[in-house]
């Protein structure tokens, strides 16, 4: 895509954010155009996190500027349910609403924010959890399914708002190794149906065959970032090789 | 000492016509303290100082001293005021039945605002900010997702709490209400045979308290329904 064609989904400039004096977030310049895929890594505290709850406002930025599909993030409650509505989000520790049924985790969204009708939101909740290969487990609570199977739940439950753009929090560290690549393969599914993507995520493999871009974060700033070939074969700065050398070397 | 059993048998009877002012004196307190609990409870985690500080002077107020002066206040006490005689509530005060069930609510909502702010504490702060990020408001976020799990957090706290109220409620009787304790002074003054007497009120309360527990118990059980496969 030429750069005049991309259309910018999420713009941050300058965005610094503190939590007391220990500052997380030091001037992070960073776009995500329409359909982009971009995977954030960084040792722990690196400010990842930090990052992408900024984008739906679960975390306010204290400078800088953060617009999210035209809307400028500032204090105004009316912005922030826009951008929420618009920004699903999944979770490391997926979340789910434990007193509801997985169905219900899915409908009830739509019910309070779009207040579509029931029979509606029924019946796309049950094409979603087709989608996530777990249609049989509508009725069960969340306690009854596996890690995965919740994963893959809060995935469908984001997707019922019909997001413009996700944003996962390390989806794949709180599981068993056996049941990462359900997850990711749910993942893969939705980055080639065109979603926009921000994954913090240190799965490399995942990062090397789906992002547009990579972005390494240390100490709360980027300190690399660049397509995949080029950030893991060619890599520039000291600290993203040795970040490498040390999470490929096991 | 003898021990008179038929005299149990008698004044059982008796004091169950009281029974009725007891659980008068429970239900009606239990639901306007719990009105009044989960009103204070807003105004405690409002983040507004201004309302969240005078809330706190309030809860410390009514646990830090015993009931039994809170009745007395009310009920001896207020009605020396003038302006208090003059206002909307005087129909209410100037009853000793009315007295109770204000010092019985006002005390108990203070107890049950701690005990449901415990709850909304205990409610995984994941779970709130993971419907923010789905765009549900923060007042429905408080309906459909605080509340149900920190009314299941606190059940047990609240059970203990009503259990509390039901014997408490015997205080009115120290405000010539005739409950059940009320009865039983009245039996003890004119029997002079208070063992007898007082074992048999202590049954009844016994009773009740089961039957409380047992409620509860049921409650929880139903309500912990979607977690029966966690430890």
């Amino acid at each position: 895509m030429s750069k005049a064609d991309r259309q910018l989904m999420i713009e941050l400039e300058n965005v610094d954010k503190f939590f007391g004096s220990f500052q997380a977030l030091k001037g992070v310049n960073l776009t995500v155009g329409k359909g982009e895929k971009v995977v954030v890594c960084g040792p722990s505290g690196s400010g990842k996190s930090t990052l992408i709850r900024c984008i739906n406002r679960l975390e306010q930025h204290n400078n800088g500027k953060i617009v999210v599909n035209g809307h400028e993030l500032t204090g105004a409650v009316k912005d922030i349910d826009a951008v929420r509505r618009e920004v699903g989000m999944v979770f490391q520790s997926f979340n789910l609403f434990p007193h509801l049924t997985v169905i219900d985790n899915l409908m009830l969204a739509p019910k309070l924010v779009r207040k579509t009708p029931k029979a509606e939101n029924r019946k796309k909740a049950m094409r979603l959890l087709e989608r996530v290969k777990i249609p049989e487990q509508a009725d069960k609570w969340p306690s009854q399914l596996s890690g995965g199977q919740q994963q893959r739940v809060a995935i469908a439950r984001a997707l019922c708002m019909n997001p413009e753009i996700i944003l996962f929090d390390e989806p794949t560290s709180a599981l068993d190794p056996e049941m990462i690549s359900e997850v990711l393969d749910v993942m893969i599914d939705l980055a080639r149906e065109g979603m926009t993507m921000i994954c913090v995520s240190h799965e490399m493999g995942f990062a090397r065959s789906v992002a547009d871009n990579v972005v390494f974060m240390d100490e709360g700033e980027i300190v690399e970032s660049g397509p995949p070939g080029t950030f893991f074969d060619n890599p520039k700065n000291d600290r993203t090789k040795l970040f490498l050398k040390q999470i490929l070397s096991h | 000492m003898s021990f008179d059993f038929e005299l149990i048998l008698d004044s059982i009877p008796k004091m169950l016509v009281g029974i009725g002012l007891t659980f008068e004196l429970l239900f009606l307190s239990l639901a306007l303290g719990t009105a009044l609990g989960i009103f204070l409870l807003i105004l405690r985690i409002s983040g507004r100082w201004y309302l969240a500080a005078p809330t706190m002077v309030y809860i410390y107020i009514f646990r830090g001293t015993p009931i039994l002066v809170q009745i007395f206040i009310i009920y001896y006490g207020l009605p020396q005021l003038e302006f208090v005689r003059d206002s909307i509530f005087w129909p209410i005060l100037k009853e000793p039945f009315g007295c109770a069930i204000v010092a019985l609510s006002l005390n108990t909502g203070a107890y049950l605002s701690e005990i449901f702010r415990g709850g909304v504490l205990g409610v995984d702060r994941g779970l709130t900010e993971a419907a923010a990020a789905l765009g549900i408001s923060v007042r429905q976020r408080f309906i459909y997702i605080t509340s149900p799990i920190a009314i299941r957090l606190c059940l047990p706290a609240y059970s203990n709490d009503v259990v509390s109220l039901m014997k408490s409620t015997a205080l009115a009787s120290t405000i010539t209400l005739l409950d059940m304790m009320g009865i039983a002074r009245t039996i003890v003054a004119e029997t002079y045979a208070p063992y007898e007497v007082f074992i048999s009120v202590m049954v009844i309360y016994l009773v009740i308290t089961w039957a409380i527990q047992r409620t509860f118990a049921w409650i929880e059980k139903r309500m912990s329904r979607h977690v029966r496969r966690e430890a």
